[in-house]
């Protein structure tokens, strides 16, 4: 090409912000098929969360404390108000409701092993209490669910405490779904469904609507236990003042907060992206509900969502939870997602990080499946060494925090502690700005 | 027969009574009064009791019952027999909403008419009302026997799993799924059975039964209007 020949300047291909791969991937899939996508896990969008928030540590106007000399205790009882036998956990993490069905019975039974090993709860799931998981489970926690699979009073006689469950942070309003191919001949007769049908759970109790028949309904559960047990109730963030008051008003002793970057194991992408709250939006709200109501700290609240380490844990103890549970993150410290498993995610179209086709029963880490051959890869014995260490590791960072803070409980932690990095985290946290003194709706706009 | 008085000595004293029954127990029979439509009586029995409850119960009574036989000489609100594993429950006179649900057991009996929702979400048991239901009722059933002696509401056995619907009077209207299925010799035998236990004087040659399409057992989106 000649200098003087000056070829025509192009515009580079711009790839739409609106329209973009991941997008038109989706709309193609659905042309394709004709049904919603499904897939398990949590909200993938970033929202504001407690990455946001930062701790303030110890200064001139308050001292820390001796990191290996000076005790920092962990422990908290759940279901104080009316229960006969409170929950005496070690730690204030608990493991979330995740259903035999969903996960393999090896998976449930990691889960007993590894919460038990750190002292703390487990908890069932749609589909009914297994032996494997009553066994290894030192407390286990019964859900009491809208499809009432598998519900009988002789397990609810075995749990140490009952949770209502009336939604979920991934799919506030909407009810479950486990398809055909993980409908094993053990979960079909624990459902009394037909094998291999898609099974769907309803979104509503079929005995009761409204809170003040939910007052009644647990008037009824504490009367076949003979109040003895602790009756949680769990939501999804949506209303998070109302649905507190309203859960305590029903008579709850505990009151469970699922903010929506929760997982669950199977639903529609648009339930999971598109409906509900941060679980950092819902801390407060909640919290000001108990004090409103003069039961903060009497009626206990666990909030759930999104949580990965002690710094997570440490902010919702600090915006005033009692406790909080995982869900997601158990999964992975047991394998779930795993590297090593990278060749076979490729096959299934995937990669590890991203694989989330749970409802598939094809998962390479023998978690979430029914799959016998594929369940066997997974050791229950060491997948649920690694979730001691891990739940163990968290409570350290949590209680590393705390000693800076100048604080010797966890539970002693308080907004104070916290600043927030973004408006948005400001807003919902109701904690300053960093290097401010102030949040949006601080004194009134 | 030992009585108990509700109204004077409160629910936790009866249900923690009846709880303390095991299956040698000598006190067998008990009787209920004043139950003034109190809620949750006689909820999760575990042992071949027999109470009686002399007047009309509030919400949930004889929940989760296992083994005990309860009649109730009046009527009862929403939920009777919910979650009911075996054993029986007998009602003298009409039921509210959800009577029976998620039943996986025993046999539920109706003498007057049942609200909406009978038979919610059963897995097991029979229910028998000797009147009408109201509307869903049977509403994703999955299995037991529903025998409804008089007429059935507005969308009998929507998304219904495998539990038979047995109805002698109208249906006003089927649920998505729930379709008319042929009474085939097996059904007058389970019929006949039913409508002797629950003391009814039916013919079992009267009654049309409903059940699944089976249609929407694996997501088809041609059907997804039914949904
Ligand atoms: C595989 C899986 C199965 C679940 N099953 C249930 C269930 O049966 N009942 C329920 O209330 N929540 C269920 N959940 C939601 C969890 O209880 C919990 O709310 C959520 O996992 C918390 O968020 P996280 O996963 O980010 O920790 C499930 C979650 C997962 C990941």
């Amino acid at each position: 090409m000649k200098d003087t020949e000056t070829a025509i300047p192009r515009t580079l291909p711009i790839q739409s912000a609106t329209f973009t791969n991941e997008v038109n991937a989706e709309i193609r899939r659905a042309a394709a098929t004709g049904i919603y996508d499904i897939r398990g896990g949590g909200a993938k969008r970033r929202v504001p969360n407690f990455d946001d928030l930062l701790f303030l540590g110890a200064s001139v106007s308050r001292y820390p404390l001796e990191g290996y000399r000076e005790r920092c205790d962990t422990s908290v009882t759940l279901g104080t108000r009316f229960a006969s036998n409170p929950i005496e956990l070690d730690i204030p993490i608990t493991i979330a409701g995740m259903s035999f069905g969903a996960l393999s019975g090896p998976a449930k039974e990691a889960l007993g092993r590894g919460a038990s090993a750190a002292g703390t709860s487990t908890t069932t799931g749609d589909g009914g209490m297994t032996p494997e998981e009553r066994r290894h489970s030192s407390m286990l926690v019964y859900q009491y669910l809208p499809s009432r699979y598998g519900m009988n009073p002789n397990d609810l006689r075995q749990a140490d405490a009952i949770e209502v469950v009336v939604g979920q942070g991934a799919k506030p309003g909407g009810g479950g779904m486990l398809l055909g191919q993980k409908i094993s001949d053990r979960v079909a007769e624990m459902r009394t469904l037909p094998k291999g049908i898609d099974q769907r759970s309803a979104c509503r109790h079929p005995d009761w609507t409204g809170p003040d028949d939910l007052e009644i309904k647990i008037l009824e559960l504490r009367e076949i236990t003979d109040w003895r047990v602790p009756i949680y109730v769990k939501v999804g963030a949506t209303r998070p003042y109302y649905d507190t008051a309203l859960a305590v008003k029903a008579g709850a002793d505990v009151v469970v907060m699922d903010g929506m970057q929760g997982g669950t194991a199977a639903t529609q992408d648009v339930f999971i992206e598109h409906v509900g709250l941060p679980t950092l939006a819902c801390i407060r709200p909640a919290v000001h509900a108990l004090q409103d109501l003069d039961v903060h700290r009497e009626v206990q609240l666990v909030v759930s969502g999104g949580i990965r380490s002690g710094a997570d844990v440490a902010k919702a103890l600090a915006l005033g939870a009692d406790a909080v549970a995982i869900g997601t993150a158990a999964l992975i410290a047991m394998g779930d997602n795993d590297p090593k498993w990278e060749a076979e995610y490729q096959k299934l179209g995937s990669t590890s990080g991203a694989y989330d086709d749970w409802h598939e029963g094809r998962d390479p880490a023998g978690i979430t499946t029914q799959d016998p051959d594929l369940a066997a890869r997974l050791d229950p014995v060491e997948a649920g060494r690694r979730l001691r260490n891990y739940l163990k590791v968290m409570t350290l960072e949590a209680q590393t925090i705390a000693r800076a803070c100048g604080h010797n409980h966890l539970r002693n932690f308080e907004a104070e502690d916290l600043c927030a990095l973004t408006m948005e985290a400001a807003a919902m946290a109701q904690v300053p700005l960093a290097g401010t003194d102030w949040f949006p709706g601080k004194g009134g706009f | 027969m030992q009585t108990y008085d509700l109204t004077e000595k409160g629910l936790r004293g009866l249900n923690s009574i009846l709880h303390a029954q095991h299956e040698e127990t000598n006190q067998v029979s008990w009787e209920v009064v004043n139950p003034r439509g109190s809620h949750a009586i006689a909820v999760g029995l575990d042992a071949p009791l027999e109470v009686t409850i002399k007047g009309s119960t509030g919400y949930y009574c004889a929940g989760m019952n296992q083994g005990a036989a309860i009649r109730v000489e009046g009527s009862v609100g929403p939920g009777v027999a919910e979650n009911m594993m075996s054993g029986s429950v007998v009602v003298e006179g009409d039921a509210s909403q959800y009577a029976g649900a998620t039943g996986h057991g025993g046999l539920l009996v109706i003498k007057g008419n049942a609200s909406s929702r009978c038979g919610i979400s059963m897995k097991g048991i029979d229910i028998v009302v000797h009147g009408n239901v109201g509307h869903m009722s049977a509403f994703m059933a999955q299995a037991g026997n529903l025998v409804v002696c008089g007429d059935a509401g507005d969308a009998l056995g929507d998304s219904i799993y495998e539990a038979r619907l047995f109805v002698r009077g109208s249906v006003k209207s089927l649920g998505a799924d729930c379709v008319e299925k042929e009474v085939l010799p097996e059904h007058v035998g389970i019929l006949k059975d039913l409508l002797e236990r629950a003391d009814l004087h039916a013919r079992p040659e009267e009654f049309r039964r409903y059940g699944s399409a089976r249609k929407l057992y694996n997501f088809d989106i041609d059907n997804v209007a039914d949904y």
